[in-house]
């Protein structure tokens, strides 16, 4: 730590859309993708003598999220106007939570398996909900300077999540943002997609520099709407790198100037200055006349928590404990969704065997969803189905490397694993005429026995290529196995 | 006594009677229109077409035996700062002035499912803003009682239609008295109700913690009958509140006994006209021959109502308004901005800008201008909370004055119907019309204005009650057994 020349402050404010089938305000849909201006009501469009009413579904899910992240949450919460103007924001201000968010003061939890990252906990300053705004598509090509306006997601409700500028490197937000992402996927609270903007990242990064006088911040600088987790990564390197240098350029430190924005360029791997000002802006907050507070009872927060269901951090516990297999394999399983955890958990189950369960999910299973582009839902192969190819692997019906064409088969033709063997003509070889194939193999090779004595072990790869030759279905350990015990007798 | 002149209770007798229909009642009040309102201004949209087949077709209901609502065919005029379902509503204001709404506002709904015959919409001051109807965009409306003369605001035109017999019926918003001013200077019985008993979906919102939908009328007697059709629960404003509405047409008939009547020390003070002091302890007096005892009570914050609702109605003023920005609809500048934006803020903000300054009225930025400075940083504690708090204040001075009585009494305006222009280039004297008014919408409670004499030069005094949140029932009885006692509610102008 003290050998490098600066810490990396960084704090993390993640917009993130909620789960709901309507607006927070309305009965519009908030479905992705529809036609511009489609999916839009007098409400979510601000006409004159509208009035918002709340969605206690979105209420709900947020709630949810909050209770999972360790917030306090307040009894008493009120929504406030944040007052600017945008040609894309209907009413001329943004219904959200400012002196009073629902919840605040909790953490999450970060680590990484490859243990490139501290286990740590991240504070979360406050989690509150607001209304989304709608989206203006600037049309400057050929000189034109039109610009259309789509107010479909005008209204559309989001948690943001703020948190504590906890995070010392690139690594660790990208780990916050990674365990965030699976946490809310996990509570059913949002889809997190980030293509179609259900969760979009502002970051908030600065230095303090060493110095013999001490440690120095530097001015903090908000890089705006970073859209993958990636990117989240090497904007953040590279603003420490750029802020280090203008530090020695200049010497500024945190006070001297306004923050400011910065926006990330992710093909040339770049943060470039904002061109508009936001420093100065007045959003002259002020309470929401026209909706009811909203009181929420520590009864209906326990009711909540008790939904929650398994963290990922519970389960990836568990399935250590449970199963037995390494925190590395746990977290990339759990990593996939609860889906596919309940898929695993089946097929550990069914066959017996957690370990063989997990390598099979993780290399097979996985590589032929990448390849289909299909989820653990979408998948045609049953658990029980699937257990009982990997039962016949550990009785030794078929070898490993046999029980890959199995498997390949049964996906594609939708077969058991019986099917399948009998389809590619594998039966379980006798060991007696196993042995007498070896004992064949070996007289009719004298130099490879040879070899064998003088303790040249790898010259009984050619026998099992030619055993395999014989018989596709023999074991090639057992055959390797097989001629250097028989070579002696020769 | 021609058949506009009756009140609605009458027209709904004789016309259940079969004395005359709904299309002889809208043709009369169609008439009494085209024949005044030249010289009166209360209406901004005349809808005779859609009014004579509506009442057409009440009456053939009526006439089948069908069913027919509370209302049925009976003439009612809307504030055009409601939102009625394809006709324009401009809220007086050229930012609005081709604004077609396609939905309806609550309160219209709840008029055509009780058959109400909706006649037009009237004149207002510019999104509310003003006590005189002086600031409307398109037209001055004119008190009926003396046409040199304002008939108050800003629901001037609701006010003056009734008066000069347009409509026996109308609907009108307060937000610091825009409902009981105007009916006093009117000479007509105007209800503010208790906030959160009628819905606000679709009153296009001006200072949405103090407005407030209401009746106004000849007597108590059709103020029930309107409140009762227009207030109760709506999903569609959640600060509508959820609680049975009563039967205000059946209990207002009953007298209210052993009532305990408030009169506020501060409301007697210098600056009260005299004729105006003597018809509201005239006024007073009728309750105690009634059997009312009267006791003196005191709202010491009364001091700081104009001045704690001209900070906080600006600021939300500020906020409703800010929609209106010429870019989603409403009024757009034609002019090229171009030349006129700067490098700082482009030529958007120049359109806003300039889209702005060209639509609406100079009260209605006055107003924009006083929130937008009451909410910024480093003023929001000196003016908006501290104005919050004041109103707290002045809600509990209620609350203490209504463990002592059951209502309070006073004027409703300290002098009558003053002249156009006498206070067009004073706003703080205008604000000042508000006074005895404002601390209702501060406190979220009820108040009603009646007439209750008539000064020297004829022009009608207003007597204004209070009661307690949701004692809707206990105004107007008491007011209607006030004009059990007299007749000054039975005075029309001679038009």
């Amino acid at each position: 730590m003290s050998d490098a020349p600066y810490d990396i402050i960084i704090g993390l404010e993640v917009h993130v859309q909620l789960q709901t089938q309507s607006k927070l305000f309305c009965g519009c849909s908030t479905k992705f993708a529809a036609p511009p201006n489609t999916q839009t009501c007098p409400i979510c469009i601000g006409m004159p003598g509208t009035l918002p009413v709340m969605n206690h579904r979105a209420f709900q899910l947020a709630l949810r999220a909050a209770v999972a992240l360790n917030c306090e949450i307040a009894p008493f919460t009120k929504w406030d106007r944040k007052n600017y103007y945008y040609p894309d924001l209907p009413k001329g201000y943004q219904i959200s939570q400012y002196d009073l968010p629902f919840s605040q003061h909790g953490w999450l939890e970060i680590y990484d398996p490859k243990g490139k990252v501290e286990h740590k906990r991240v504070g979360i300053t406050r989690a509150h909900l607001e209304e989304d705004a709608g989206k203006s598509m600037h049309d400057e090509h050929a000189g034109k300077a039109d610009s259309k306006i789509d107010l479909n997601r005008a209204g559309t409700p989001l948690v943001e999540i703020v948190s504590e500028p906890d995070m010392r490197s690139p690594a660790e937000a990208k780990a916050y943002l990674t365990e965030l992402k699976l946490l809310l996927t996990y509570l059913g609270v949002s889809d997190c997609n980030m293509q179609e903007g259900s969760l979009r990242v502002d970051a908030n990064i600065n230095l303090h520099v060493h110095t013999p006088a001490g440690k120095v911040p530097t001015p903090i600088v908000e890089v705006k709407n970073v859209n993958s987790f990636r990117a989240v990564e090497r904007a953040m390197a590279y603003e420490a790198q750029r802020q280090y240098d203008a530090w020695q350029e200049t010497g500024k430190r945190l006070g001297d100037v306004p923050k400011t924005t910065r926006g990330w360029d992710d093909v040339n791997n770049v943060t470039y200055e904002q061109r508009h000002k936001e420093e100065s802006s007045d959003y002259r907050y002020f309470p929401d006349p026209d909706l009811v507070p909203v009181r929420v009872s520590e009864a209906e927060v326990e009711h909540v928590r008790a939904s929650l269901g398994e963290l990922p951090s519970q389960l990836r516990e568990r399935l250590e404990r449970e199963q037995g297999i390494t925190t590395y394999d746990a977290d990339v399983l759990v990593n996939q969704g609860r889906e596919l955890v309940d898929y695993y958990l089946a097929l550990a189950t069914a066959c017996g065997d957690g370990k063989q369960a997990s390598n099979w999910m993780q290399q097979d299973v996985l590589r032929t969803l990448n390849e289909t582009s299909r989820t653990i839902g979408q998948f045609n192969l049953t658990p029980a189905t699937l257990a009982d190819l990997l039962r016949r692997v550990s009785a030794g019906e078929v070898a490993t490397s046999r029980a890959r064409d199995v498997f390949a088969r049964m996906v594609e033709r939708s077969e058991s694993a019986a099917e399948a063997m009998q389809a590619l003509g594998i039966e379980r070889i006798d060991e007696s005429e196993l042995v007498a194939m070896c004992r064949e193999l070996l007289a009719a090779n004298p130099k490879i026995v040879a070899d064998l004595k003088e303790g040249k072990q790898q010259a009984a790869g050619a026998l099992v290529g030619q055993a395999k030759k014989r018989n596709p279905n023999v074991n090639p350990g057992r055959v390797r196995e097989l001629c250097l015990e028989l070579a002696a007798e020769f | 006594m021609s058949l506009v002149e009756l009140t609605a209770t009458e027209m709904l007798a004789g016309l259940e009677a079969g004395q005359f229909t709904s299309v002889e009642l809208t043709q009369a009040c169609l008439a009494q229109i085209q024949q005044h309102d030249g010289r009166i201004g209360a209406f901004l949209k005349v809808l005779g077409d859609a009014a004579l087949e509506r009442a057409a077709e009440i009456d053939a209901r009526r006439r089948r035996g069908g069913p027919v609502g509370r209302l049925g065919g009976v003439p009612v005029a809307v504030k055009d700062l409601l939102c009625t379902r394809g006709v324009t509503t401009t809220c007086a204001s050229r930012m609005l002035e081709g604004f077609v709404p396609p939905y309806n506002a609550t309160v219209i709904d709840r008029l055509h499912a009780a058959d109400a015959v909706i006649v037009g919409k009237t004149n207002l001051d510019e999104f509310a803003m003003g006590g005189s109807t002086e600031n409307s965009a398109f037209q001055k409306t004119r008190n009926p009682w003396d046409v040199e003369r304002t008939p108050g605001g800003s629901s001037g035109g609701a006010a003056a239609c009734v008066a000069a017999s347009m409509a026996p019926l109308s609907i009108g918003t307060d937000t610091g008295g825009s409902i009981r001013q105007p009916a006093g200077l009117c000479g007509v019985t105007g209800l503010k109700p208790t906030y959160g008993r009628v819905s606000r979906f679709g009153l296009v919102a001006f200072a949405s913690s103090l407005d407030q939908i209401g009746p106004l009328a000849h007597t108590a007697e059709d103020a029930a009958l309107l409140l009762e059709v227009i207030a109760g629960h709506d999903p569609l404003d959640s600060t509508s509140v959820d609680r049975p509405v009563p039967a205000y047409s059946q209990t207002v008939r009953q007298p209210l006994a052993g009532l305990r009547v408030g009169l506020v020390r501060e409301h007697f003070a210098a600056g009260l006209d005299a004729d105006v002091e003597r018809a509201v302890r005239d006024a007073v007096r009728v309750y105690e021959s009634l059997g009312a005892k009267v006791h003196e009570v005191s709202l010491p914050h009364s001091k700081y109502c104009v001045a704690t609702y001209y900070i906080i109605a600006p600021c939300e003023a500020s906020s409703n308004l800010a929609r209106y920005d010429g870019v989603h609809y409403g009024y757009r500048t034609a002019t090229d901005v171009t030349a006129e934006a700067t490098d700082d803020e482009g030529a958007l903000v120049a359109m806003y800008r300039r889209s702005r300054a060209e639509a609406l009225g100079p009260e209605v930025k006055r107003r924009i201008m006083l929130g937008t400075y009451a909410l910024s940083a480093g003023y929001y504690d000196a003016y908006y909370l501290k104005a919050l708090k004041v109103r707290r204040l002045i809600r509990q001075d209620f609350d203490r004055a209504f463990e002592q009585v059951d209502l309070i009494a006073g004027p409703v305006t300290t002098s009558c119907a003053f002249k156009i222009g006498e206070k067009v280039d004073d706003p703080l004297a205008m604000y000042l019309v508000d006074l005895y008014t404002v601390s209702a919408n501060l406190a979220g409670i009820g108040g009603l204005a009646l007439p209750c004499g008539y000064n020297a030069q004829g022009l009608p005094i207003g007597l204004q009650l209070q009661a307690p949140p949701f004692e809707e029932e206990r105004l107007l009885r008491a007011a209607h057994m006030f004009q059990q006692a007299t007749d000054w509610h039975r005075r029309r102008p001679a038009l």
